[in-house]
């Protein structure tokens, strides 16, 4: 056959191209030896100002570039002194002393003093963006912040309105929102009086063991670290954190070594990377829980043998090892683990007998469930798994399939009949669920307590109401994860949601990265003890 | 005798003045149309952007304050007039998630956008025109049946999957080519500290900062989406050039210039090639503009920063002014190479100069 010149032509420029792709691959290294290069989903983030970021992949950068007066121990997630060396709490429960700890600088080299940790809770509440609620709890306000944290010397004095638990402030201090920033630094930085806050949001000004180099919002973010961290030198220079939002992507990369952490993985590439001797998964978990709850306008749902019939229809475990394949992990109470006064245990399985004649008992005819899901996948795959074992033992499911921001109002707004939901949590502080799960401040519709669990589900939590209110009043720490256990035992059995799991993360780490903790259900990833 | 004067010979200064007002007229139409389409659009989808903005934890009354403060309440078409005016004037909002300007997104992403499709277009040309116009000159010849089928799959397989498979091919197994991303991951960071950025298209600004080895970095990174998007506007433009060549080819010309012994590659690639141009340049100026869109799922396989992937993150959170921004510069992007092949017409053919 004879070739038609031209196409030989075409041959030779092709494998011309061919060659010319091949050469830069000589170029291609491994991450440098001194930078740890993170592949993650960054979209979240909002704002780099500390007292503005609320979002995951924001406090994963606080953590890294500011610290509080109280501080999470990344290894033990237990608390431990930050800026503050000691602090105590006077016998009214009103006023609270931190001592700060001497010689510790900012990242401009400014000493870190009592002044600095008033102005910046000041400041948090001042400029009053999403997390200043966290702070507010303790009645601060924008009039009277000023005269509620002072600063004397290395002392700062911390009133509050009321006799809370002192852990509760505690583990609120340790929130992002809580970060002391540089006072010198962020008030030279003032546009329009604005706090900082357009500067903080491409800037550092913290005592962190890292410095923002740059950021773009949706491509990544450098980090350098900076040397004298009082919690001792990061080991790794730079940190590198780059927008790759496909994870199957972020996957390729784990294995070629380009990237050494992986933080977006789905469990089918967890699965897919399991006989891979250079990458090890993570195990953690998250602070997320998934629930099912019922609008108890709907009189079926104040029937506690129905309530408890469909405790018992649901396939937990089976849920958490087929259809979410580790993405979760069983768990029945509503705090997660890690929270001060988590249960861990797990009381209830499916059981369809039982749940059979619990129906039975309970006298409610032909029952049918409405739950509202959204289009996700696996929320999708839950509820139909649902649906099956609920079925199974004589409920009816009928799926209202919808979009998220569309079913948040109808859940908002009591629209709904069931629904499939999560819940994250706000602080690391049990009342963050305890308040919303089990209080309701006033059920008629006027009230509109949206942020109210309980109220979205017109649900009257009668005494434990008053349980999780005394609860964050306690003093007795100890007394207090008691009294958490009593209340959570309560409501798992009495009220008109189901806890199925809490969110379990896989992290993918090449296998000669080590000391990188993620933070758990309370807290965010840590770099500086990672090496590599 | 009277002199009747001739018809004077209308000005050719008049004549350009009056094309260009023309031409400016027709965009202001097309691009207030443009902004009226996108906006009913916008208003149109049952998204509600503040549940996006505010979240689950939101007080009615914040809710509400919110509402006033981006103009939720006013009427339509008030909503309307005051976004025609500040996009006249180069404002196109504030993005309701980052709270940056809208414009000075667009214009970090763009360039990215610009790079790939630019390159994707250049390979698609040089591959699909010369296969095309050979497959005419041949058809039923195997190169044909093979450009043919070629061009079928560029039509029929999904990117997604295309993608990936590259990406798994010649990344994950061969390690011909870079990863994901533009650069690797201390070429990026290398850029950010020691680059200076001239037109955010990082080809371009290495080779402007002498940087051979980034360059080679970069030229890496963008070979394997540049190819597969090549690939899809190749399999485009190969037919169509394909087809026009057929159509010109049957004209008598041909046939008068073969009769007289004009040699054959003289026929097809000078008399028949110059006379497919004026259509082909409409395909090719489609094909580029569809690529300026922002290959959406290349861009989110590849980690690639542009138009496109902005436009769809925008769009899951329901940012709307964002989305709008984005759209605007797509359209815009239309515009301008619908101009640009307005005036290739008339290089290529002087009776569009009139």
């Amino acid at each position: 056959m004879k070739i038609d010149p031209s196409l030989r032509r075409i041959g030779a420029v092709a494998i011309a191209a061919l060659m010319l792709g091949t050469a830069p691959a000589a170029l291609f290294a491994a991450t440098p030896d001194d930078t740890l290069v993170i592949a993650a989903a960054i979209d979240d983030i909002v704002s780099l100002d500390p007292h503005e970021a609320y979002e995951f992949s924001g406090l994963d950068y606080v953590n890294n570039t500011y610290d509080g007066l109280v501080e999470i121990n990344p290894t033990t997630l237990e608390l431990e002194p930050g800026l503050a060396e000691s602090w105590s709490v006077a016998e009214d429960g009103l006023t609270y002393t931190f001592k700060m700890k001497a010689g510790l600088t900012f990242s401009s080299g400014n000493p870190v003093r009592a002044e600095d940790a008033a102005y910046s809770l000041q400041r948090a509440v001042k400029i009053n963006k999403t997390p200043a609620f966290i702070l507010n709890q303790f009645g601060w306000t924008a009039e009277n912040v000023d005269s509620m944290i002072t600063a004397d010397g290395d002392t700062l004095t911390i009133k509050v309105d009321k006799p809370y638990a002192p852990t509760f402030l505690y583990n609120c201090l340790t929130a992002g929102v809580a970060s002391i920033v540089d006072a010198e630094v962020v008030k030279a930085n003032d546009v329009a009086g604005d706090m900082g806050n357009e500067w903080l949001k491409t800037n550092s000004a913290g005592t962190g063991a890292y410095v923002l180099k740059s950021f773009k919002p949706n491509e990544g973010m450098i980090l350098e670290a900076r040397p004298g961290y009082w919690r001792g030198d990061a080991k790794l220079a730079k940190i590198f954190v780059q927008h790759i939002p496909e994870a199957a992507t972020e996957r390729l990369q784990l294995e070629k070594g380009d990237v050494d952490v992986a933080r977006a993985l789905t469990p089918v590439d967890v699965e897919g990377l399991s006989g891979n001797a250079e990458v090890v998964i993570q195990q953690d978990v998250g602070g997320q829980v998934y629930y099912l709850s019922f609008n108890q306008k709907n009189e079926q749902y104040k029937n506690p043998k129905f309530l408890e019939a469909m405790r018992w229809a649901v396939d937990y475990q089976g849920m958490a090892d087929t259809i979410m394949k580790g993405a979760v992990v069983p768990h029945q109470s509503f705090l997660p683990q890690g929270y001060l006064g988590a249960l861990d245990d797990l009381p209830y399985s499916l059981d369809i007998e039982k749940a059979k004649a619990l129906v039975a008992e309970s006298g409610v005819a032909n029952p049918v469930v409405k739950l509202m899901v959204r289009n996700a996948a696996d929320r999708m795959d839950v509820a139909q798994s649902v649906q099956n074992t609920f079925g199974q033992a004589g409920i009816t499911v009928e799926l209202d399939v919808g979009e998220g921001a569309d079913q948040l109002k109808a859940y908002r707004a009591r629209l709904h009949d069931a629904t499939l939901q999560t819940w994250g949590p706000d602080y690391p502080d049990p009342n963050t669920n305890s308040s919303t799960f089990a209080e309701n401040p006033g059920n008629s519709d006027e009230a509109a307590n949206t942020g109210y669990l309980a109220w979205r589900n017109a649900y009257e939590p009668g005494e434990m109401d008053g349980m999780s209110k005394a609860a964050v009043l306690e003093q007795d720490p100890a007394k207090r994860v008691e009294m958490y256990a009593t209340l959570q035992m309560k409501h798992r059995e009495t009220s008109p949601f189901i806890v199925m799991f809490q969110q379990a993360r896989q992290t993918g780490v090449r296998a000669n990265v080590k000391g990188l903790y993620t933070g758990g259900a309370v807290d965010a990833v840590a770099y500086w003890l990672v090496t590599k | 005798m009277t002199d009747i004067a001739p018809p004077a010979p209308p000005s050719r200064l008049l004549s350009l003045l009056r094309q260009i007002g023309t031409t400016v007229f027709t965009l202001l139409v097309t691009f207030i149309g443009l902004l009226a389409v996108t906006f009913v659009i916008s208003r149109v989808v049952p998204i509600d952007p503040i549940m996006s903005i505010l979240g689950e934890r939101a007080t009615n009354a914040q809710i509400e304050e919110t509402r006033e403060k981006l103009g939720l309440n006013e009427p339509l078409w008030v909503q309307f007039g005051i976004y025609v005016g500040n996009t006249l004037q180069g404002d196109l909002g504030t993005s309701i998630r980052t709270r940056e300007p809208v414009l000075d997104e667009v214009a970090t992403r763009f360039p990215a956008t610009l790079e790939l499709a630019t390159l994707a277009t250049l390979l698609g040309v040089l591959v699909g025109v010369p296969a095309g116009v050979i497959a005419a000159t041949k058809p039923g010849s195997f190169f044909d049946q093979f450009v043919r089928l070629v061009a079928l799959m560029g039509y029929s397989m999904p990117i997604f999957w295309l993608g990936l498979m590259g990406l798994l091919l010649f990344y994950g197994h061969l390690g011909w080519v870079g990863g994901p991303g533009r650069l690797d991951a201390s070429y990026q960071m290398m850029m950010e500290f020691e680059l200076t950025q001239y037109t955010g298209m990082i080809m371009v600004d290495t080779a402007l900062n002498g940087r051979w080895d980034m360059f080679a970095n970069a030229f890496s990174h963008i070979i394997l989406p540049a190819s597969l998007l090549a690939y899809i506007s190749m399999a485009y433009i190969s037919r169509m050039t394909r087809s026009f060549m057929m159509n010109e080819l049957g004209q008598e010309y041909i046939t008068t210039a073969r009769v007289k012994g004009m040699p054959e590659r003289r026929v097809i690639w000078v008399h028949a090639l110059k006379n497919v141009m004026v259509p082909l340049i409409t395909v090719i100026a489609l094909s580029y503009a569809y690529l300026l869109e922002g290959a959406v799922l290349t861009e989110t396989i590849f980690a690639w920063p542009g138009l496109g992937s902005y436009i769809t993150d925008a769009l899951l959170v329901a940012d709307m002014p964002a989305v709008l921004g984005g759209t605007v510069v797509v359209g815009l992007a239309y515009i301008g190479l619908n101009m640009l092949s307005d005036l290739l017409y008339k290089l290529v053919d002087p009776r569009a100069r009139v």
